[in-house]
């Protein structure tokens, strides 16, 4: 059933999209490879997760988890990107490493380590075109993610605040010179990066109907490999990314068996690597970090 | 020596080994996200020239080492293309592939993993370890360590002095993988048993943390960054499940404060100068 395992490709690609857009709005702006967000990922499942236990709504439950969602991410900049500018730009990877561990081990205690199953929040409900059927879970996260990415890069592309994201990506040091206050965009970079991956989280969570602390890592590092199959800061080439890597996913799962996944996924990322660094949608480097 | 601390000073040396393997080439510039795949081919081209082919321990790691630099080499030659944090991604995929790849080999085991018959006593691993940490501070004093160096700082200039750019990042590459490969082969022969969901990226990011942490200006960081986080989980362990929250939290306040790491020229130095003084 090929048109089946398309439409699931692409709903798991979703989240990975979402993901790869959070990875890219860090690297692209900010030059920053930020190893937290795969532990934001996890955050925004789990404590949607265990707020809903608490008795709270849904709705509720998940501006809660986005909240905190951010709010860490701050504390991400504060202690692993704040101060390393000027040092050897691997560091601030081991900060934000340092950052998941932590999250998934307060998690961990909190929560224990097994997965836990997430309550079904949309009635079961399929479509069914011919064959091929849908949840509705899966068909309103693909409609969120798609509806998020477009209204960032159109946020992008035409608003004055955007303008300063993208002089900031282009040089910081002009921006500075042009009087563009970096000190007050930093931050809010790093919580519309956290939002994204906390709310792949969650729909992740609604999605598959499971969390767990380590649930991040996998998608994470997949997220990091949609970004750059599709190009490094660029949000259309995270989109391409993301729903790439989704279907390589899931046809390898479905033609190969589950051993083969990384085989075909980083394969094809190291593919796109030696054969056309840039990506598939980005524009050559020509300055980078790291 | 009690179980215990032998236990805890053979995951000591294995850490040392692997830190020195993401060293050599860090020391280039390369920041090498894969060298837990470099461990698996040695480790898997060893315990499978034991078990299968009746060789003895010694040509075996040897062997292995081989092995992970000739796949180092040969990869690393369209790999090394890239630069940056194109490199470090390249080589995570690399890593990434290579373990999914032992995943899926029947031959030794597949996903059940390989048990592996010859046995390493840790008197081999310490050695080995002793071996590497010696074999670096002996490179530190050539001119080899300039040529990294200077290809880290500035590969313009450092091709302008007439260096072979990229003659030093491949030999950089490839000798990381044979030092990871030696340790994996190792590896295998001490804990009798391999499987392919260890060397994951995981243990690779972790290794590129030791030495991070210890810091890369000094050949002494690895080691320290290695010892660092070998033996304070331990010491933790009273702290039970929190453990592993309160060593992430005194990593993140610690590289906020140091983020050259540990050991640095300036702190070596300075020690000299007191030395020489008294």
């Amino acid at each position: 059933m090929l048109l089946q395992q398309l439409v699931n490709g692409l709903m798991l690609g979703a989240i990975y999209m979402l993901v790869a857009v959070a990875f890219t709005i860090a690297i692209g702006v900010l030059n920053f490879l930020n190893f937290s967000l795969p532990g934001l990922f996890m955050l925004g499942g789990m404590l949607a997760f265990g707020m809903m236990k608490l008795g709270w709504p849904w709705f509720l439950a998940f501006a809660g988890a986005l909240f905190v969602a951010a709010l860490v991410s701050l504390i991400v900049e504060r202690f692993a990107y704040r101060p390393m500018q000027g040092s050897d730009p691997e560091v601030p990877l081991v900060s934000s490493l340092g950052f998941l561990v932590l999250l998934e081990n307060l998690m961990l205690i909190r929560y224990g380590s097994d997965q836990q199953p997430f309550p079904a929040l949309m009635p079961d409900m399929n479509l069914r075109i011919g064959e091929v059927v849908i949840g509705i879970a899966q068909l309103v996260s693909l409609g969120i993610s798609v509806a998020l990415v477009a209204w960032l890069s159109w946020f992008l592309a035409a608003t004055n605040a955007g303008r300063r994201i993208r002089t900031v990506a282009e040089s910081r040091e002009t921006a500075l010179l042009m009087g563009i206050d970096i000190r007050s965009l930093v931050p809010a970079l790093f919580v519309a990066s956290a939002l994204l991956a906390a709310l792949g989280g969650i729909l992740f969570a609604v999605n598959y109907q499971q969390v767990s602390p380590f649930m991040g890592e996998g998608i994470g590092f997949k997220g990091v490999a949609a970004m750059i199959v599709g190009g490094m800061g660029s949000i259309w080439g995270a989109v391409v990314g993301g729903l790439l890597i989704g279907l390589a996913e899931v046809l390898s799962i479905s033609m190969l068996g589950a051993d083969v996944v990384n085989i075909t996924v980083y394969g094809l990322l190291l593919l796109i690597l030696i054969v056309r660094p840039q990506g598939l949608m980005g524009r050559p480097a020509t300055r980078e970090k790291l | 020596m009690s179980g215990y601390l032998t236990g805890v000073l053979v995951v000591l040396a294995f850490n040392v080994i692997a830190a020195y393997a993401v060293y050599l080439p860090l020391a280039a510039g390369q920041l090498n996200l894969g060298i837990a795949g470099f461990m698996a081919i040695g480790a898997y081209t060893a315990a499978y020239l034991t078990n299968e082919m009746g060789w003895t321990i010694l040509p075996a790691v040897v062997a292995g080492g081989a092995a992970a630099g000739l796949v180092g080499l040969v990869v690393g030659l369209p790999v090394l293309r890239t630069h940056g944090i194109y490199l470090a991604m390249a080589t995570f995929a690399l890593g990434q592939v290579i373990s999914a790849i032992f995943l899926n080999l029947d031959v030794v085991g597949g996903a059940a993993g390989y048990p592996v018959t010859e046995y390493a006593p840790p008197a081999a691993v310490f050695g080995l370890a002793i071996g590497v940490v010696l074999f670096m501070l002996l490179l530190s004093s050539t001119r080899f360590a300039l040529y990294l160096a200077a290809v880290k700082g500035d590969p313009t200039v450092a091709d302008l002095l007439g260096i072979s750019v990229r003659g030093i990042q491949a030999a950089a590459f490839t000798l990381g993988a044979i030092v990871a490969g030696v340790g994996g082969g190792l590896y295998a022969h001490h804990f009798s048993f391999i499987e392919a969901q260890h060397f994951s990226v995981l243990l690779s990011v972790f290794t590129v943390l030791y030495v991070l942490f210890g810091g890369t200006q000094t050949v002494w960081g690895p080691l320290v960054g290695a010892g660092f986080f070998t033996l304070v989980p331990e010491l933790l362990r009273a702290g039970d499940q929190y453990r592993y929250a309160i060593f992430a939290f005194v990593l993140i306040l610690f590289m906020a404060i140091r983020p050259q790491g540990l050991v640095t020229t300036a702190m070596l130095r300075l020690r000299r100068r007191a030395g020489s003084a008294a």
